[in-house]
C-alpha cells in the first residue's frame, strides 16, 4: 500500500503548492465582486462559476483551502501540545494529580462544544480584522480541543511508566524531569504524532461547522467552512454541480491526512 | 335533432354543474408554519404561527382587504367613531353563532374588549389600543349595538379591531369556540395543527352558499424552507406564504405558474450607528456616528440598486425612508432613494475634516475609519448585504468589518449592553397606519434603536420627529395626520438615523389547483382570503 500513501503525499503537497501560489494561479482577488455575473456557471473566465455575489469561485477555493490547511495544522499542534503537557504529566506524576486531570478532561469532554464556541464567539471583541478573526477561531479550537487527546496520552504515559524500560532506567539512577525527557517523551512520540494528524482534520471539519453557523471566518476571507455553506440549499445542487469543489476537496484531503500515517502510527 | 341537442345541453350544464361543485367544496389545504404556535388564545397572539391560527379561526368586527388596503365590514356591520376619536359604535350582525353553537351578542364584543385591556393579561394586541391612563367603558344597548369607550382618542381605532378575534363569554369551551371559518380540531405538538371548518360561520357566497369552501386546514410544522419547497413541488402541500428570492426564482424557473410576486413589501431593511452616550466605543467613533454628514456618506457610498439586484435578485427596491412605497396612502412619494454617489460621498466627509490618504479615510485626527457591524449569523441575505457594503466601502477608504453573532447575542448587544459599533437588521411591518412605528420614532421609546430610552431628545430633528409623531397620534385629521408623517418621512431621509437599504417583494409560491388566491403584498400574502378560497383537482397528496 506503500503507492496509495505516496499518492495522498503527492496530492497533499500538490494542494499545499497550489495554496502557497494562490497569489499568482487565481483569476481574480478572493474578494472581488463580479456584480454582474453573480451565480454564474462554470465558464473560461471563471472555471469553478461565481457564488452568490459574483466572486470567483476557483479564487475563494484556494485561499480558503490555504487558510484552512495553514491554520489547522496550527490548531492541531497547539492542541497536542496542550494534551502532551497535561496528559504527560497526568500520566507521569499520578496520584491525586492524575485524578484531578482526569476529572477536568472528563468536564471538557462533556461540554456542548459548538454551542460553547459560539458564546465564546460572541464575547471576542467586534472590530477585528478577518484575519486575526480566523487566528482566532482556530486559536479557540486548538485552546479547547486538547481533552481527548490528553486522555489518551495520559493512559500511555501510565503504561509507560509501569514498563520495563523506565524500570530498567529508575534502577539505573534516572528519575524526575530526566527520566520524564529521556525515556517517556521519546515514546510517546507516535502517540503525539497520531493526535496531531487526527486533530487536522477535527479542527478543519469544527471550523466548517461554525462556517455553516455563520460564526466561523469573517467575510470576506474565504474557508472551506464559509464555502462549505454553499451546500445549505440542497434545492440547488443539480443546477451547480461545481458547488461541490470544496466538499470534493476536503473530503479528499481530510482522507490524504488519514493515508498519509503510517500504519504504526495509525495504530497507535 | 333539436332533441338530441336539448340533451347535449343538459349534459353539459350537469358537467358544468358538477365541476363547479367538485372544485368549490370540500379538501383539505395544507401548508407549513415555520414553528409551533405558541398559544391558541387570540389575545396573547405574540408569534408568527399563533397569528397565523387567530387569523384562520378568529371572527373579527373589521377586516383590512389586504388587496385594496380597505376596511370592511365582518361581524360589525356598521361602525362610526365619535368626533373626540375616543370611542367606537357597532352595530353587530345578528343570528350568528360560534363553532359551538352559543350564540353571538354584543356581550361577547364587551367580554373580549374587558379581557383585552385587563392589565394582568398582558395582551400584546390589547397593548395597540392603551391610549393613556383610565378604563375602558363598553356600553351594551340591546344584542347588537355596542359603544366601546377608550382614555383617551386613538388615530386608526376601527383598523385595529381586524386583530381582535371576538370570544364568547358563555361558551364553556372559552377561546376555542370561534367565529372565523375554522376551528382547531386536532393539535399534535411539533407535527401539525389541524383546523376543520366551521359549521357555524355566517358567511355566505352570492349564491347564498355557506363559507368556507375547504373542508380543512392542515398546518405542518416545518422549519425547513428547503423541505417545505420540496414538498410544494411534490404536491404535498398548496402554497408558501412568504419566499425568499433564491426560492422564488427557482420555482419561476421550475414553474413559473406557481411563482408570485405581489410586489415591494411594508418590510425593509436598514443599517444604523450606535449613538448611545454611554456605549463602550471610544470618544472619536462616537462623534462620527453622531454626525449627519458621517452617516450621508456612507448612505451614499452604498449601491442600493447592487443590493436589489445582486442578494434578492431583482425583488426588491431600493428603500427610501420608513414607509414603504407599498403603502400607497401614507409613503411620501416626494422622496427618493440616495443615489450611490461616492464622490458625494467624500464631499460629505470633507465637510467633517476627513480626508482619503493612501486609500484609508482618516478622520481630523488622523484616525482610519474602520468600524464593524453586527447581523444575525444564519440570514443570508443580511450577510451577503454586509459583505457588499463592506465592498462598497473600500471605495471611499473605509475599512468594515463584518461580524455574524448568534440572535441572543445580538440583541443583547443591541439592547443592553450597547457594544457595538453599527448593526444590520430589518423590520418586518404588518400595520399600515404610522402610528404602528411611534414605539421606533419617539426618542423616548426602548425600540429607538440607534439611541433608546432618551429622557429628552438628544438632537434638535428627534425633537422635530417626536413632536410630528405626537401630532399625527393625536389628531384625527387625515390631512394633518398625512402631512405630519410626510415631514417626518423627510427628516429620517435627511438625517438617516436609519440608512434604509431595501425594501424587499412580497414573494409567495401557490399550487396551481388552489383558486381564487390572490397574493398581497400585506400579511397573510396568500390566506388572507381564506373562506374564498377553492381546491381544484389534483391537490395535495395524502388527504
Amino acid at each position: 500500500m506503500k503507492w496509495v500513501r505516496r499518492s495522498a503525499i503527492a496530492f497533499l503537497l500538490a494542494v499545499a503548492a497550489a495554496c502557497v501560489l494562490a497569489d499568482y494561479v487565481t483569476p481574480a482577488d478572493y474578494a472581488h465582486q463580479f456584480r454582474d455575473v453573480p451565480d454564474a456557471a462554470s465558464s473560461p473566465q471563471h472555471l469553478l462559476g461565481t457564488d452568490a455575489l459574483g466572486r470567483d469561485r476557483l479564487s475563494r477555493l484556494l485561499y480558503g483551502t490555504r487558510v484552512s490547511l495553514l491554520l489547522a495544522p496550527a490548531a492541531a499542534l497547539l492542541s497536542s501540545v496542550l494534551a502532551a503537557l497535561i496528559g504527560g504529566a497526568a500520566g507521569f506524576v499520578g496520584g491525586w494529580m492524575e485524578t484531578c486531570v482526569m476529572a477536568a478532561t472528563d468536564l471538557f469532554l462533556s461540554l456542548p462544544w459548538l454551542f460553547l464556541l459560539i458564546t465564546v464567539r460572541a464575547f471576542l471583541p467586534l472590530n477585528v480584522s478577518p484575519i486575526v478573526s480566523v487566528a482566532i477561531t482556530f486559536a479557540l479550537l486548538g485552546c479547547l480541543g486538547w481533552a481527548g487527546a490528553a486522555r489518551v496520552i495520559c493512559a500511555d504515559a501510565r503504561t509507560l511508566c509501569g514498563s520495563d524500560i523506565v524500570l530498567l532506567a529508575r534502577a539505573s539512577g534516572s528519575s524526575g524531569f530526566r527520566l520524564l525527557w529521556r525515556h517517556v517523551v521519546p515514546n510517546l512520540k507516535p502517540v503525539l504524532y497520531a493526535q496531531f494528524w487526527i486533530s487536522v482534520p477535527v479542527f478543519i471539519l469544527t471550523e466548517a461547522n461554525l462556517g455553516m453557523l455563520g460564526l466561523g471566518v469573517a467575510e470576506p476571507l474565504p474557508s472551506w467552512g464559509s464555502l462549505l455553506r454553499e451546500l445549505e440549499s440542497f434545492s440547488s445542487f443539480s443546477a451547480q454541480p461545481w458547488q461541490f469543489a470544496p466538499l470534493f476537496l476536503l473530503i479528499v484531503t481530510v482522507s490524504c491526512f488519514h493515508l498519509a500515517l503510517r500504519k504504526e502510527e495509525l495504530c497507535a | 335533432m333539436r332533441q338530441r341537442l336539448h340533451f347535449f345541453v343538459l349534459l353539459l350544464n350537469v358537467f358544468l354543474c358538477a365541476a363547479t361543485a367538485c372544485a368549490q367544496s370540500g379538501g383539505q389545504l395544507r401548508f407549513c408554519l415555520g414553528a409551533e404556535p405558541k398559544t391558541f388564545n387570540p389575545l396573547l397572539v405574540d408569534d408568527d404561527a399563533s397569528d397565523t391560527v387567530r387569523y384562520l379561526t378568529g371572527g373579527v368586527l373589521v377586516r383590512m382587504n389586504r388587496v385594496t388596503q380597505q376596511l370592511g365590514p365582518e361581524l360589525a356591520t356598521a361602525w362610526k367613531i365619535s368626533p373626540s376619536g375616543n370611542a367606537i359604535h357597532l352595530t353587530l350582525r345578528q343570528n350568528v353563532r360560534f363553532s359551538d353553537g352559543t350564540p353571538f351578542s354584543a356581550e361577547d364584543v364587551a367580554y373580549t374588549m374587558q379581557r383585552l385591556m385587563d392589565p394582568a393579561l398582558h395582551s400584546p394586541t390589547g397593548d395597540s389600543f392603551r391610549s393613556g391612563e383610565g378604563k375602558v367603558v363598553t356600553q351594551v344597548a340591546g344584542k347588537n349595538q355596542i359603544t366601546i369607550t377608550f382614555p383617551k382618542p386613538i388615530v386608526g381605532l376601527d383598523k385595529l379591531f381586524d386583530q381582535v378575534a371576538i370570544l364568547s363569554s358563555r361558551s364553556p369551551r372559552k377561546e376555542m369556540a370561534v367565529l372565523g371559518p375554522y376551528y382547531v380540531a386536532e393539535n399534535k405538538a411539533g407535527s401539525y395543527v389541524l383546523l376543520k371548518r366551521n359549521p357555524n360561520y355566517w358567511k355566505r357566497d352570492a349564491t347564498g352558499r355557506q363559507l368556507p369552501y375547504i373542508d380543512s386546514v392542515r398546518l405542518d410544522i416545518q422549519q425547513n424552507k428547503d423541505i417545505e419547497m420540496l414538498r410544494l413541488t411534490r404536491g404535498e402541500i398548496d402554497f408558501i406564504n412568504s419566499l425568499s428570492a433564491e426560492y422564488y426564482d427557482k420555482l419561476a424557473t421550475q414553474a413559473p405558474k406557481m411563482a408570485f410576486d405581489a410586489g415591494v413589501s411594508l418590510d425593509s431593511e436598514q443599517i444604523w450607528f450606535n449613538q448611545v452616550p454611554g456605549a463602550p466605543l471610544p470618544a472619536y467613533k462616537k462623534a462620527w456616528f453622531t454626525s449627519m454628514n458621517f452617516r450621508r456618506a456612507i448612505s451614499a457610498s452604498i449601491n442600493r440598486q447592487d443590493l436589489a439586484r445582486v442578494v434578492f435578485r431583482g425583488h426588491a427596491r431600493p428603500a427610501v425612508s420608513w414607509i414603504s412605497p407599498a403603502n400607497k396612502f401614507w409613503f411620501n412619494a416626494k422622496l427618493q432613494p440616495h443615489p450611490f454617489d461616492q464622490k458625494a460621498a467624500l464631499q460629505f466627509l470633507a465637510r467633517d475634516g476627513f480626508r482619503l490618504q493612501n486609500g484609508t479615510l482618516r478622520d481630523r485626527d488622523g484616525h482610519a475609519v474602520e468600524f464593524s457591524v453586527i447581523t444575525n449569523a444564519g440570514n443570508k441575505g443580511r450577510e451577503r448585504m454586509a459583505t457588499m457594503i463592506q465592498q462598497d466601502l473600500t471605495g471611499i477608504g473605509i475599512r468594515l468589518n463584518v461580524v455574524t453573532l448568534d440572535f441572543p447575542s445580538l440583541i443583547e448587544r443591541i439592547t443592553r449592553s450597547f457594544n457595538y459599533e453599527a448593526c444590520l437588521l430589518g423590520l418586518v411591518n404588518d400595520d399600515l397606519d404610522p402610528n404602528a412605528q411611534m414605539n421606533v420614532w419617539l426618542s423616548s421609546s426602548e425600540n429607538h434603536q440607534w439611541n433608546p430610552n432618551q429622557k429628552t431628545p438628544a438632537t434638535a430633528w428627534e425633537a422635530e420627529l417626536d413632536a410630528l409623531m405626537h401630532t399625527q397620534a393625536s389628531t384625527l385629521d387625515q390631512k394633518k395626520r398625512k402631512q405630519a408623517t410626510d415631514r417626518a418621512q423627510e427628516i429620517v431621509w435627511q438625517q438617516e438615523p436609519f440608512i434604509y437599504l431595501v425594501n424587499k417583494d412580497a414573494m409567495s409560491a401557490v399550487s396551481t389547483h388552489l383558486r381564487n388566491a390572490q397574493p398581497s403584498v400585506l400579511r397573510p400574502q396568500v390566506y388572507w382570503n381564506i373562506d374564498q378560497l377553492t381546491l381544484g383537482s389534483g391537490g395535495a397528496k395524502g388527504r
